[in-house]
Parts: structure tokens; C-alpha cells; sequence
């Protein structure tokens, strides 16, 4: 009988195409993503050793992070991002690579728009010259972030030579309180292994707060399973995922997709298996997090205050804790809620999708934003933005006076015009808060889109479980 | 890329956790497509202030520090973004090896890639080396030898470094992984045929 094996073993040791002498796999893949910032020079890597791509039909490309979120109908503002735009284009032309550009319905943030079309799928292996590529593992698959010589060596190999990580169990159990979500988990896990904890691991979140979860807060954990130093995190599909998949443009058909979920239904990990370590938390007394300082493992209870670095074990904590609060202007002792704010970013792959925008606007629903707070809404991709304008939700956000724009990276890394000014405070649902992410001297609070929306209109920091 | 094997340099001390990428190259850099072009703006928002000028507080604009090729860095070096243009910009700006108690995963990858050494030590190895350093005040050497997997410096002080089998003999012999990888394309292709349905 053969040993019990995770899910993560599974998928590994199904793309192992052969083991180099000294240790490292090389590794198919089975779907590789590419977008305008981190492929250029790959190309060019291409065309200079006079190489191709190995299977073109399994890259797919799109436009995220530098693109502007205002009007499409217009030309590219800043010629530097329009360059890179058109980079992307004449390669994903001359290589024979689909591309959803700025004008496709299908355009959006990479994250998001693989499994929203179906190209995600359990089992496969999915590689990304972007870290948050870890989404996709909430359909339960193994997909991690690369550098961009690694994604010339998938172009030209369809493999890619890695050393086989670790695995992390992390075990949700218990319900989650109202109010509280998919966001304050992952957040209150960082808190608690750190940003480097995971490091050298893959993650398999299970229990049952995550089997309860939808598949968009699945994938807001995984997203930020690399903010705990973890490269991929995981769940085993379940009906869930194959409901969620099933009818999607990429996804299997008929039969194939009866052949598809049978295999799917085999991936879980087995009972009795072996992780290489274990992380339980109960999420039933979990409060709602925010981060106080510029990295996501400095975060706290929305009931907490702003820690004294005087507190924390080690001089090299300390000093980076003093060094987070300066930049944050912050002072210990401050309580977290009622902390003024400047702006608010409803986005990014961790929390712009269908259900983060409803949770936001159900907060906001017939209220306004803050006379201080300029707040904007950015989907996560123009199918989420169509699905949401359905359904109203871009009414509720306008009425309020959020700004209601198109999809992209936007504010989460400002590589667009979307960025804070100096010194402005940020309650923002994307996934870092370091120094400058958002814009040179922005100061960045993560947190829920519930929470993010109550910012928004109380113009400070508020739990959402006490809003009315 | 250009073999490492050993390489004696001017020592920078960087004595922070978890510095990420976006630190190392903000993203208002990011937006180049070559390779090449990223030193001068390596660690921006610390290096220079809101004028342009250079922050005399940085480490790196110590005096001591010019011409500096090793860094000694706080653990979790290179967390967060996969951005490679970090490491383009450390090695333009004339960076060969990093030590660090521990590095992020993604970045130590596109170190290996760019024959940029992401040396490991343990944390009693780089307590002291950043207390050498300081002692010298910031006039300080060190030798870093990939044959013989140590850090040294003239004063007698040698400490192991780690570094995976595959990515030192990458280093030492300035490999080309793709042609590598190619050299095995016949696996590949009969993992493919393999998998046909």
C-alpha cells in the first residue's frame, strides 16, 4: 500500500519530469500566466539565445499592473506604461499568445481572472512572474510566483527546475463570528507565524472554517499566503470548487468534465497524512485585524492598540517595530479604532472580487463617504465590474461618493496614477503595507472590504461589528 | 552569467528585518523593459531624499560604504514582490553576494539566476559580522569563496556559508539553466506523450 499522500504531494509528484542529480526537480507546468511588467526582458531573453516557446497555447496574458483604471476609450496617459502595454502585445503577437488587453471584457488583475475563466483548475500546476500567484491555489492547485528568468525558462521549457518545499498544515476550525472574514483570518495567522514563517513551505489550509468559506474567500487566503513567507497555499477541492468551475469559458465540457471532477475528487490529502509541520487557530473568538505597521505581521485587533516596540522579544523586532511606528506615525498606546483616515482602496487580487464588492457595499448602502476620505472601488477584473454593475452595486458605491473605476493592480502597488500622497492614511484591502507601497510616504492599514467600507464612511478606523 | 567562485569586497551592513523588495526597487521603476538600468535606483525612497539628494542617514551613503560588493543583510532579505528588477539592481549597483540569516524564497531564486550569491549564515556568524563591521567602522573587507562555501576576513575570522548543491555548482560555473534544461528535452517530451489523453 502506498504511503498516505497531502494534496500538495499529489500535484508535485504528478509534474516531476525528471530529477536533476543534485536534488531539485524539474517541474511541468501546466499553466503559465504573464502580464506587462515582469516578461519583457524574458522575451527578449528569447530572442536573443534564438529560442520559442515551448507550448504557447499554455501561456496566457494579460495587462494589470501598470494600466490606468479611468477611461479606456482614452490613450495610454504615461508613455513609459504605454510602451511596456504595447511590449506586451507585439510579443504575445510574434510568440502566438492570447491576450486579453485593455480593451477585453475579460481584462483584470491575473489573479483574478484565472479562475474566473476557468483556466485555473485543481490538480495543475500554475506559475506567475508575480508572488501573489498563490491565488490560485484555492481551486487546489499548486501554483507560485517566479522570477522573470524563470518565466523565460518556462516559456522556452514549459518546465521549471525546483527544490521540492515543505509542508505547512494550517488547520481553521470553528465558525467565523459576523462580521469577521476570510481577510481577518489570514491576517491573524500572519500575525502569528510571522512573514518569514512559512518560508521554505507550502501551505494546505483545511478545517472547517475553511471547507465553510466560498471560493473567494479561499482565495483571499491563498493570496496572501506568500505575505507568511510561504510560496503556494492550497485547499482540496470539494463540491464547492467544482460548482464554482463547472460552465466556465476554460473549463472542461461534457465529458471531459466528468473525467475532470473524478480526478479532481482524488487530490485531498489522505488521511493519516504527514505535513512537515502544523499551525491550528480557532477563528470562532476572531476579531476583526488591522495592520498598524509596514509589513502584514505587524497587525492587531481592531479592539487593540498600537503596540510599544519596547515590547516585543528580540532588539532587532524593537527596532523594527520603533522604525514601523515613525514612518506610520503612530504612537504606542493608541487605540486602533478611531484612527483617522485620508483614503480608501477597495482592490487588488487578495480582496476585489464579486463578493468583496458586495460585502463593501452592503456596509456603505445608502451612506456617504466621509467629507475627509476621497475613496475608490477598482474590480478586480471587467467581468467582476459588469457582474457588479448587474446587480447595482456600482449605484450604492457612486451614490455613497466612492470613486467606481476599471479594473487593474491599480492602488495596490501604484504603478498607475492611483497612488497616495506623502503622509496620507490608507484603509486599503490589498495585501502590503509596506513602506511606500501605495505611494512614497503613504501610510497603509490592512483590513476586510467590510471594514475598509466602514472606514470609508466614519472617516476613521471603526469595527465593523459595531456598525449599525 | 559570469562564474563565481570567490570574491574579496568592500562591506555594506543593511541592519534591518524583512526588508522587501519594494523597498530594494520601488515600483515606480519597474516600468523599464531591459534588464538594465535599475543601480542608480536601488533602494530609492531610503537613498534619497524627497529633493534627490542623497539621505546621509542611509547606510548605504555612508563614505565607507562606496564601492561596496557585499551585504550584510538583515533575515527575511528580499520578502514580498517577485520583482527580479531587485536584483538586477543590487548586482548593477555592484553588489556580487548578500549574507543574510535567511532569505525570501522567490528573490533567492532570481539571485541564483543573476550570479548574484545569496549566501546563508547562521545568526552567531552574522551577530559577529555586523560587529566587526561596526568596529571597523565601516572600513571592512570580506572574502567570500564559493569552493570552499566560506566568509572570511583578514583578521582571522572565518564563518560556513549554506547555499543548495544545484544553485552553488549555477554559481560557480556561470551556467545557462535553459540550455541546461534543454540538454533533457527528450524527457520533456515524453512526459508530454505521456500525458496525452
Amino acid at each position: 500500500m502506498t504511503p498516505p499522500r497531502t494534496l500538495f504531494d499529489k500535484v508535485w509528484e504528478a509534474h516531476v519530469v525528471r530529477r536533476l542529480p543534485e536534488g531539485p526537480e524539474l517541474l511541468y507546468v501546466d499553466l503559465h500566466l504573464v502580464h506587462e511588467v515582469t516578461s519583457p526582458q524574458a522575451f527578449a531573453g528569447l530572442r536573443l539565445a534564438g529560442r520559442g516557446i515551448r507550448r504557447p497555447e499554455l501561456t496566457v496574458a494579460t495587462v494589470d499592473h501598470n494600466v490606468s483604471t479611468g477611461d479606456r476609450s482614452l490613450a495610454v496617459e504615461d508613455p513609459i506604461s504605454a510602451r511596456q502595454l504595447e511590449v506586451l502585445a507585439e510579443n504575445a503577437h510574434a510568440f502566438g499568445i492570447e491576450l486579453f488587453d485593455l480593451h477585453s471584457p475579460q481584462q483584470g488583475i491575473v489573479h483574478v481572472i484565472g479562475p474566473e475563466l476557468g483556466l485555473t483548475q485543481p490538480g495543475m500546476v500554475v506559475v506567475c512572474g508575480d508572488s501573489h500567484t498563490s491565488t490560485h491555489g484555492a481551486c487546489g492547485a499548486l501554483a507560485f510566483g517566479i522570477g522573470t528568468s524563470e518565466v523565460e525558462h518556462v516559456l522556452a521549457t514549459q518546465c521549471l527546475v525546483a527544490s521540492r518545499p515543505k509542508t505547512m498544515e494550517v488547520r481553521f476550525d470553528g465558525r467565523l463570528p459576523p462580521g469577521v472574514t476570510a481577510k481577518d483570518m489570514i491576517l491573524a495567522l500572519i500575525g502569528e507565524i510571522g512573514t518569514a514563517g512559512a518560508t521554505g513551505y507550502v501551505i494546505e489550509y483545511t478545517g472547517e472554517a475553511i471547507r465553510r468559506l466560498s471560493m473567494e474567500g479561499r482565495m483571499t487566503i491563498c493570496n496572501m499566503s506568500i505575505e507568511a513567507g510561504a510560496r503556494a497555499g492550497m485547499i482540496a477541492p470539494d463540491e464547492l470548487t467544482f460548482d464554482y468551475l463547472a460552465g466556465r469559458p476554460r473549463a472542461p465540457k461534457g465529458e471531459a468534465w466528468q473525467r475532470a471532477v473524478e480526478s479532481w475528487r482524488a487530490l485531498g490529502s489522505d488521511s493519516g497524512s504527514h505535513y512537515g509541520t502544523r499551525v491550528a487557530l480557532d477563528v470562532s473568538t476572531l476579531a476583526p485585524q488591522v495592520t498598524w505597521g509596514t509589513n502584514p505581521g505587524m497587525v492587531s485587533d481592531i479592539t487593540g492598540s498600537v503596540p510599544d516596540p519596547a515590547g516585543f522579544p528580540t532588539e532587532a523586532e524593537r527596532r523594527a517595530a520603533r522604525r514601523a511606528l515613525e514612518y506610520m506615525a503612530l504612537e504606542p498606546g493608541t487605540p486602533l479604532a478611531g484612527l483617522p483616515i485620508d483614503r480608501v482602496f477597495l482592490g487588488s487580487c487578495t480582496n476585489a472580487r464579486l463578493e468583496d464588492l458586495r460585502s463593501a457595499a452592503k456596509v456603505v448602502r445608502g451612506r456617504t463617504v466621509a467629507s475627509r476620505v476621497r475613496a475608490m472601488v477598482v474590480p478586480g477584473s471587467q467581468q467582476v465590474k459588469a457582474l457588479a454593475e448587474a446587480e447595482g452595486l456600482d449605484r450604492i458605491f457612486r451614490d455613497a461618493g466612492f470613486e467606481w473605476r476599471n479594473s487593474g493592480c491599480s492602488m495596490c502597488l501604484g504603478m498607475n496614477a492611483d497612488v497616495l500622497r506623502p503622509g496620507e492614511r490608507c484603509a486599503a484591502t490589498s495585501n502590503r503595507n509596506f513602506e511606500g507601497r501605495q505611494g512614497r510616504g503613504g501610510r497603509t492599514h490592512l483590513m476586510s472590504p467590510a471594514m475598509a467600507a466602514a472606514a470609508a464612511v466614519a472617516g476613521r478606523l471603526v469595527d465593523v461589528r459595531e456598525w449599525r | 552569467m559570469t562564474p563565481f567562485v570567490r570574491h574579496t569586497g568592500r562591506v555594506a551592513a543593511l541592519r534591518r528585518l524583512n526588508v522587501d523588495t519594494d523597498q530594494i526597487i520601488p515600483k515606480q521603476f519597474l516600468k523599464r523593459v531591459e534588464r538594465t538600468g535599475f543601480g542608480p535606483c536601488l533602494f530609492h525612497d531610503w537613498r534619497y531624499r524627497g529633493d534627490g539628494s542623497p539621505d546621509p542617514a542611509f547606510e548605504l551613503n555612508r563614505r565607507e560604504a562606496a564601492g561596496a560588493s557585499i551585504l550584510l543583510a538583515g533575515a527575511n532579505f528580499g520578502c514580498g514582490s517577485s520583482r527580479e528588477h531587485a536584483v538586477w539592481a543590487l548586482h548593477e549597483y555592484g553588489f556580487r553576494a548578500i549574507l543574510s540569516e535567511s532569505f525570501a524564497d522567490i528573490f533567492y531564486g532570481n539571485c541564483c539566476q543573476n550570479g548574484l550569491v545569496p549566501a546563508r549564515l547562521d545568526a552567531v556568524a552574522m551577530r559577529e559580522l555586523f560587529a566587526r563591521h561596526e568596529r571597523a567602522d565601516g572600513r571592512y573587507d570580506l572574502i567570500v569563496d564559493l569552493e570552499a562555501m566560506t566568509v572570511a576576513d583578514a583578521a582571522g575570522f572565518t564563518a560556513r556559508l549554506t547555499l543548495e548543491p544545484y544553485r552553488r555548482e549555477m554559481l560557480l560555473l556561470g551556467l545557462d539553466e535553459i540550455g541546461r534544461t534543454l540538454l533533457a528535452e527528450d524527457r520533456i517530451a515524453a512526459y508530454e506523450k505521456a500525458r496525452e489523453p
